[in-house]
């Protein structure tokens, strides 16, 4: 009779078995009811429909368009597959000098031309999400801490802390002021991180912000610059909704600041952008680090060989995105569709007795139910939150997923849809609030 | 701070290539004395940057660093960045990356335009079989980028968010495309494949995966020196040398690896796992099945991963038999667990700037932990929707495997035959685009110091750019790995000639 030993099961490390991936919390949790039950317009008109996905699907007509219009752009180059060779064999993490190049004047036009990029500074990732542990493993060592606002992006639980071992303070925001950054804030968030023997590294902004869908103002950038300047410490700024605020005027980078203040202690300063959300193409996994360090430069150079963006897809986006007629043009008309859309919704809510916070930017809204639920807790938000992927079949996003202080508070996306669906869902909430108002 | 202060002043450029050398030789001689090999003098043992990486690289790394090229440029101040970063903002002074700069600065030798440039060897790059593909690509996409027939273009369906790991029909394109290569009695499943952006980013994840910061994998030398930034850089895990040697043409001793194991053991490194390529780079053996079975018994023995590097399976020109790992374990009654192979599509179908590298493995816990790590290093939508017509094309894919073998094993056959004729043998090779040129004859004394000025002569005398052994950690000095795959047969009498003029100096 064999005699059954167990094998020792071979081990994993701690990167490979920890939860810090986060990818049990409700912000994913809701994405898998919509897996399982994906609403269509047509096959599944009583499915759940996902407005927990930034992504924006408004402007694709614009990109194909222009595709379309220009095939060169979406040649090899010089009419045929002449140019192929190169680029298939094109690996160097400096990147395509056209790709950085219209990166930077991409930039440069979605900041209305008030801040000028250098393509030598530009360091390309594949994507954002990249862009930002990156800068996380060259900023902090493991142990050590950014601050980062409440309420925050989901994903930076992971992309800041995953692998890097560096930890998230949160600088507690809350809706007496709109939810905007103060400087006793941040004092309280160092402070915090200070009793607890933790280094802060830097502090790290969304702006425009995820999930308020509201961009920082002026005076708010001057007290953080001032703040990050005081304590010797960095400032990410992420920008990757930079160009979809609905209206131009009102997004001031820091990267504006910075020239205004003649570069004055801009090396603690990085600004991460991105393609997934402007450009509505996360798939083409676009992002960028744009550094005014040197040394970080150069360091996020290196380490982007794990993280190249293919060479093929530099050379599809440089032509189009440095034709500052066609550029100029999206961001016009990506901004008037966001705005309409964002419109929509706002009106919508209101009239189901639903406010949000006052929104300027972004592919969502955030929506305020405290008056709703049944407790004012985090269990009292995820009940309603419960009922609102399984009864009214919508996917929204949670505030105690963004670590939001305040319960009650949901991010609602508006963008990944049609219109027909967006009417579909506002008629759903707009049902659900009546039913809920009369129990 | 005292770290910091002096290597400032060398990213800033004021210090030159000397500075360079010194300052972080001395501090890495010191924090790594115990991955000294026995030479007279060990150049810093710090991570450099891709062997394939194009030489260009390093040529704007130089200038990116000096102040005066950057228009909006903040200054230098006191803003700290991570020791992690420190150490890998450093210039590089490995011979392989001078060489490279070398090349870019004086322009690559062109047999019309530029005679007198260096001839480029120290790239694993394949030049041959281009015409095929670009053949390929004019014919199924007219020209387009975008993968698509012109006038038929659907930005929404490839815009969008996409499984991090990997479209489907991309794995299920690969899976049967390495089976092609691997040899036909490999079925790879493709749920266990998990699509990153190279085999670069494969690496670093497995390493992520396997073992924690202060683990070791052991390594059989010499090594592709992209390792040591894949594994050590941010994983923090370290490689433990096993030295190969000539006398057996490199083949890994298991009785080597044992001790190697052992003896990290005994200083309180644990091992996590061995890391091998086969077909192997920088000498371009096939490892034997039998040598493969004492791997994975070892590994199983010591409880610890087994990572397989095959990245060049598709690219044999002799005649030996490539066997894979994942045949092995297929046939043999191995734990599955613990074997985790690498591949790409950089080497084989010398599409390195596409960026598709893959993760094979039947470890459920490894596979889920690397899917959510790609998140990170996806591929790119529309290289994913190029690809996947390409490698289905099997009829296209045996043509250029086959035509690739026939022109690599020509293009090896002429070279090593030339350095055979002066005096030059090399390594018993089947794979790679790569001859492990035997120059000992040519040093006066056996020493890393006498390989690298053989090195610097051929660089600046012969104007010959090749990779120096110790750069691969070879135990022995006075190997080198010369590329010959970016030639063509009338450039290979030019090389021999301008050897043969280092090697008469070096005989006089």
């Amino acid at each position: 009779m064999a005699i059954e030993i167990e094998q020792p099961c071979v081990g994993l490390s701690k990167v490979a078995v920890s939860e810090t991936h986060g990818e049990d919390s409700p912000y994913f949790a809701g994405w898998k009811a919509y897996d399982e039950n994906p609403y269509d317009e047509t096959t599944n008109p009583s499915g759940v429909i996902q407005m927990g996905l930034a992504e924006n699907q408004v402007s694709f007509d614009l990109l194909e368009k222009y595709l379309e219009e220009h095939s060169e752009a979406s040649s090899w180059g010089k009419g045929s597959v002449s140019g192929f060779r190169e680029n298939a064999l094109f690996q160097d993490y400096h990147g395509l000098l056209s790709f950085r190049k219209a990166m930077a004047s991409f930039m440069e036009q979605v900041r209305g031309g008030r801040a000028k990029f250098d393509p030598n500074r530009v360091v390309l990732t594949a994507g954002a999400t990249a862009a930002n542990e990156l800068l996380t493993f060259i900023l902090a060592d493991p142990g050590d801490a950014l601050l980062v606002p409440t309420p925050y992006y989901p994903g930076f639980d992971r992309d800041l802390r995953w692998r890097t071992g560096v930890k998230i303070v949160p600088i507690h925001c809350d809706s007496s002021n709109n939810f905007q950054i103060t400087t006793p804030a941040l004092e309280a968030a160092y402070s915090e991180a200070e009793s607890m023997n933790i280094k802060v590294r830097g502090v790290l902004i969304t702006n425009p912000s995820n999930p308020l869908g509201a961009t920082v103002q002026r005076s708010v950038l001057e007290d953080i610059l001032d703040f990050v300047t005081r304590k010797n410490i960095h400032l990410v700024s992420d920008e990757i909704y930079s160009g979809s605020v609905f209206s131009s005027s009102e997004f001031i980078s820091v990267a504006e600041i910075l020239e205004a203040r003649q570069y004055k202690n801009s090396e603690r300063v990085h600004i991460v952008y991105s393609l997934s959300k402007d450009l509505g193409l996360p798939g083409f996994r676009v992002g960028t680090i744009y550094s005014y360090n040197d040394k970080v430069v150069t360091t996020a150079r290196r380490m982007s060989s794990f993280t190249l963006i293919s060479s093929q897809t530099q050379h599809l986006l440089a032509s189009m995105l440095s034709d500052k007629c066609f550029t100029e043009n999206y961001i016009k008309i990506n901004r008037e569709r966001l705005r309409k859309r964002y419109d929509m919704i706002i009106e919508g809510l209101r009239s189901a007795g639903i406010d949000c916070l006052k929104g300027n930017a972004g592919l969502f809204c955030w929506m305020n139910l405290s008056p709703f639920l049944e407790k004012p807790t985090r269990e009292g938000e995820l009940a309603l939150w419960n009922s609102m992927v399984h009864e009214v079949k919508l996917n929204i996003s949670p505030g105690s997923s963004c670590h939001c202080s305040e319960p009650g508070w949901f991010r609602v996306c508006f963008a990944n849809m049609s219109e027909q669906t967006l009417e579909v869902a506002l008629k759903r909430i707009h049902n659900f609030m009546v039913k809920k108002r009369s129990e | 701070m005292r770290l910091i202060v002096p290597l400032q002043g060398v990213v800033q450029g004021r210090g030159g290539l000397i500075l360079g050398s010194l300052i972080p030789c001395a501090l890495f001689y010191f924090l790594q004395v115990y991955l000294k090999r026995r030479r007279p003098r060990n150049p810093s043992l710090k991570p450099p940057p891709s062997p394939s990486h194009s030489s260009s690289n390093l040529v704007e790394l130089q200038r990116s660093s000096s102040r005066s090229n950057l228009s909006s440029r903040g200054s230098i101040g006191t803003v700290q960045v991570s020791s992690r970063a420190s150490s890998i903002a450093k210039p590089n002074d490995s011979p392989y990356y001078i060489g490279l700069d070398k090349v870019a600065a004086g322009g690559p030798y062109d047999r019309l335009d530029n005679p007198n440039g260096v001839i480029q060897l120290g790239l694993s790059e394949n030049r041959l079989c281009f015409d095929l593909i670009e053949k390929w690509v004019s014919e199924k996409f007219a020209g387009s980028i975008l993968g698509t027939e012109s006038g038929n273009l659907n930005i929404s369906g490839i815009a969008a968010y996409q499984p991090c790991d990997g479209l489907i029909e991309l794995k299920m394109a690969m899976a049967g495309f390495m089976s092609r290569i691997m040899g036909r009695s490999v079925s790879i499943d493709p749920s266990q494949i998990v699509l990153t952006s190279g085999a670069t980013p494969a690496i670093e994840i497995l390493s992520f995966c396997l073992a924690d910061q202060g683990n070791a994998f052991l390594v059989p030398t010499p090594y592709y020196p992209g390792f040591d930034r894949d594994v050590r850089w941010r994983p923090g895990v370290e490689l433990i040398p096993i030295h190969c040697r000539s006398t057996d043409n490199f083949t890994l001793n298991i009785t080597v690896l044992d001790q190697a194991f052992t003896q990290a053991k005994k200083r309180g490194v644990k091992v996590r796992g061995i890391l091998i390529s086969n077909p192997a780079n920088p000498v371009g053996n096939l490892l034997s099945r039998e040598t493969i079975c004492s791997i994975l018994e070892f590994a199983q023995e010591k409880n610890i991963h087994v990572i397989s590097d095959e990245i060049f399976a598709g690219s044999i020109y002799g005649s030996e038999e490539f066997v894979s790992m994942a045949e092995i374990i297929e046939a043999e009654d191995f734990d599955k667990n613990r074997v985790h192979i690498i591949y790409g599509l950089s080497k084989d179908l010398s599409l390195p700037g596409f960026r598709v590298g893959v993760i094979y493995s039947h470890n459920e816990v490894v596979l889920a932990a690397a899917k959510r790590l790609t998140r990170f290093s996806s591929i790119s939508a529309p290289t994913q929707q190029l690809i996947i017509p390409m490698i289905l094309d099997t009829k296209f894919i045996e043509e250029y495997i086959e035509t690739s073998r026939r022109r690599t094993r020509h293009m090896y056959e002429i070279f090593v035959a030339g350095l055979n004729q002066i005096g030059i043998k090399c390594a018993k090779s089947s794979a790679g685009f790569y001859c492990w040129a035997d120059m000992r004859g040519l040093i006066p004394s056996y020493s890393e110091k006498d390989e690298l000025e053989l090195w610097d002569k051929l660089l600046n005398v012969a104007k010959i750019n090749v990779t120096p052994g110790s750069a691969c950690h070879c135990i022995e000095p006075g190997w080198f790995r010369c590329c010959f795959t970016t030639l063509t047969a009338d450039d290979i009498p030019v090389v021999i000639d301008r050897i043969q003029r280092v090697v008469e100096t070096c005989k006089s």
